[in-house]
């Protein structure tokens, strides 16, 4: 399906006191793809993602979401087909109680009552914060905050799924049930993290961003692997992949 | 400093109180608009030197506040803080308007004083009224009211944004504040240089994050309509509610109540 393809060309985004947030960056993400935007602080990830729902509009080069650019025509839809979990859950909660919050996506696309409801029930009870239905979202846990904000995104049952670290701040077992829901969820992801042991666990495919331009791009695997790519860009392998030097002592060559 | 972030749970204390459920939170929040609409407006169509005729008013936020479970130590400081403005518009009626007006024994008393009394009283009541309303329907259901009231839609929005917008510029100056607090040691600081780039650095931060917030709003397909999840529908417990409030305002407004009980009172005596 043509329809959920992700294309950036050669975009370039200047923040407005001069910092290069993103420089000349090209990708396709076609339908059904996972994945995983990598680099360090400061790379230039969340300025990449913040294009995908226009947020941010490209300095220079374009933003394809689907069959068409996103223009401010075009924008609309393109906002009802992309979920964008943001960096900061506090973006994201602003009415009273998180079953408002997590009601207002559903609500506004015009269901009806009950399956709102349906929606916001199930939503709430896979990210595990049933009980805190009624609770105004400043009265929450930072880790609480981002399960409901990935909730306010899951009940819109999005085509395109972009987080922006999706697992700062969770508790082992709320990492483990985020990577099962985002399992789960077949379409098309984009998610930048920190996280290398989700990306090796979710991801088939990831792109390096280091000081705003695209280092690699490529299968996690063969990523993961080239540790002088990864070096190079400050990374490191994930735990999963490096081998433990208590049970497996590297051989020397 | 902590004074920022007490005032800002306080006033998130208000909206929390709005998810309760007492009898006066499900009442449709339009017949609450109209009954503190109808309070207000009776309130402040009093002539200028009133004082008797408007202690009964006192009667509505007397029986509303604890029907509402509203503490009462929360309100009075919400009061306090809100009273100097009523203060700064009635201060100058005692200086210009010295005609004496009544005398309580061998004491002129001006009608300026009268009229600056008579401005507190209101303020007061008109004051409490407003922090009822918000307390037990929320500013989703008085802006959902309004836009019942036919009143224009991008009105209504601009006002709920307005009222977001208050929380996003408080919680952004609670954490400045406390970053500049734990930095200090608690010492001065450096004096009244860090507020002024504190306060620079809130209204960016804080245009940044409302910013955020909106294509947040829009990435779930806001176009400019609130819902709200009880679902307007007039009962007749709304419509009797309604009523006799607005009943009893007017027989308020219309007669002196204090007054006639004296006469009543002085009648029996004599
Ligand atoms: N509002 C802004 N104004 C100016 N420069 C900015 C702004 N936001 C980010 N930058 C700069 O743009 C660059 C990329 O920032 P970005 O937020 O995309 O990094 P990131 O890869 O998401 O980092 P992190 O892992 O810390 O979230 C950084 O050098 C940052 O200083
Ligand atoms: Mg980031």
């Amino acid at each position: 399906m043509s329809h959920h393809i992700v294309e950036l060309k050669n975009l370039t985004y200047v923040y407005p006191d001069g910092t290069t947030g993103i420089c000349d960056a090209s990708v396709r993400i076609t339908h059904g793809e996972s994945v995983a935007i990598i680099g360090p602080n400061g790379a230039g990830k969340s300025t990449l993602l913040l294009h995908l729902n226009g947020f941010l509009w490209p300095s220079s080069g374009s933003v394809r979401i689907g069959d068409a650019p996103l223009t401010k025509e075009t924008i609309r839809d393109v906002r009802r087909t992309v979920g964008m979990v943001f960096q900061d859950p506090d973006d994201q909660l602003f009415m009273p109680t998180i079953h408002d919050d997590v009601a207002f996506g559903p609500y506004n696309l015009g269901l009806p009552n009950e399956e709102v409801e349906e929606r916001v029930n199930s939503a709430l009870s896979r990210m595990g914060i049933m009980h805190l239905k009624d609770k105004p979202p400043y009265r929450l846990s930072a880790g609480e905050k981002r399960r409901a904000a990935i909730a306010t995104v899951l009940s819109m049952m999005p085509d395109i799924l972009v987080m922006d670290e999706p697992s700062t701040g969770l508790d082992p077992f709320g990492r483990r049930q985020l990577i099962g829901i985002l399992k789960e969820f077949t379409h098309t992801k984009i998610i930048a993290t920190h996280d290398l042991d989700l990306v090796a666990d979710l991801c088939e495919r990831a792109i390096i961003i280091h000081d705003g331009r695209i280092k690699a791009d490529g299968p996690t695997a063969d990523i993961f692997r080239d540790e002088a790519l990864l070096h190079e860009c400050g990374l490191e392998k994930p735990f999963s992949m490096q081998s433990c030097p208590i049970c497996s002592p590297v051989p020397k060559p | 400093m902590a004074d920022i972030a007490r005032s800002f749970n306080d006033l998130n204390f208000l909206d929390h109180l709005s998810t309760g459920n007492s009898f006066l939170h499900r009442l449709d929040p339009r017949v609450k608009l109209l009954t503190v609409m109808g309070f207000i407006f009776a309130v402040v169509s009093f002539p200028r030197y009133e004082i008797s005729s408007l202690l009964p008013f006192f009667f509505f936020p007397a029986v509303m506040i604890p029907l509402a479970n509203i503490p009462v130590r929360y309100l009075m400081r919400k009061y306090l803080f809100l009273l100097p403005f009523a203060v700064l518009i009635g201060i100058f009626n005692p200086i210009f308007d010295r005609e004496p007006f009544a005398f309580i024994g061998p004491l002129a008393v001006s009608g300026g004083m009268i009229s600056f009394l008579s401005i507190l009283i209101r303020f007061t009541l008109t004051i409490l009224a407003a922090f009822i309303l918000v307390a037990v329907t929320g500013f989703n259901g008085i802006c959902l009211a309004l836009k019942r009231f036919k009143v224009p839609e991008v009105f209504c929005v601009q006002l709920m944004m307005l009222y977001r917008y208050i929380f996003v510029l408080s919680s952004e100056a609670v954490k400045m504040a406390r970053a500049r607090e734990l930095r200090s040691f608690g010492r001065k600081g450096q004096g009244i240089k860090p507020y002024v780039s504190l306060i620079g650095h809130l209204l960016l931060r804080t245009w940044d994050r409302a910013r955020r917030v909106h294509t947040a709003m829009l990435s779930r397909g806001f176009h400019g309509k609130f819902y709200m999840r009880r679902p307007l529908a007039l009962k007749a417990s709304d419509v009797i509610f309604c009523l006799a409030w607005l009943f009893l305002f007017i027989v308020f407004r219309l007669y002196d109540i204090p007054a006639v009980i004296g006469e009543i009172l002085t009648g029996a005596v004599a």
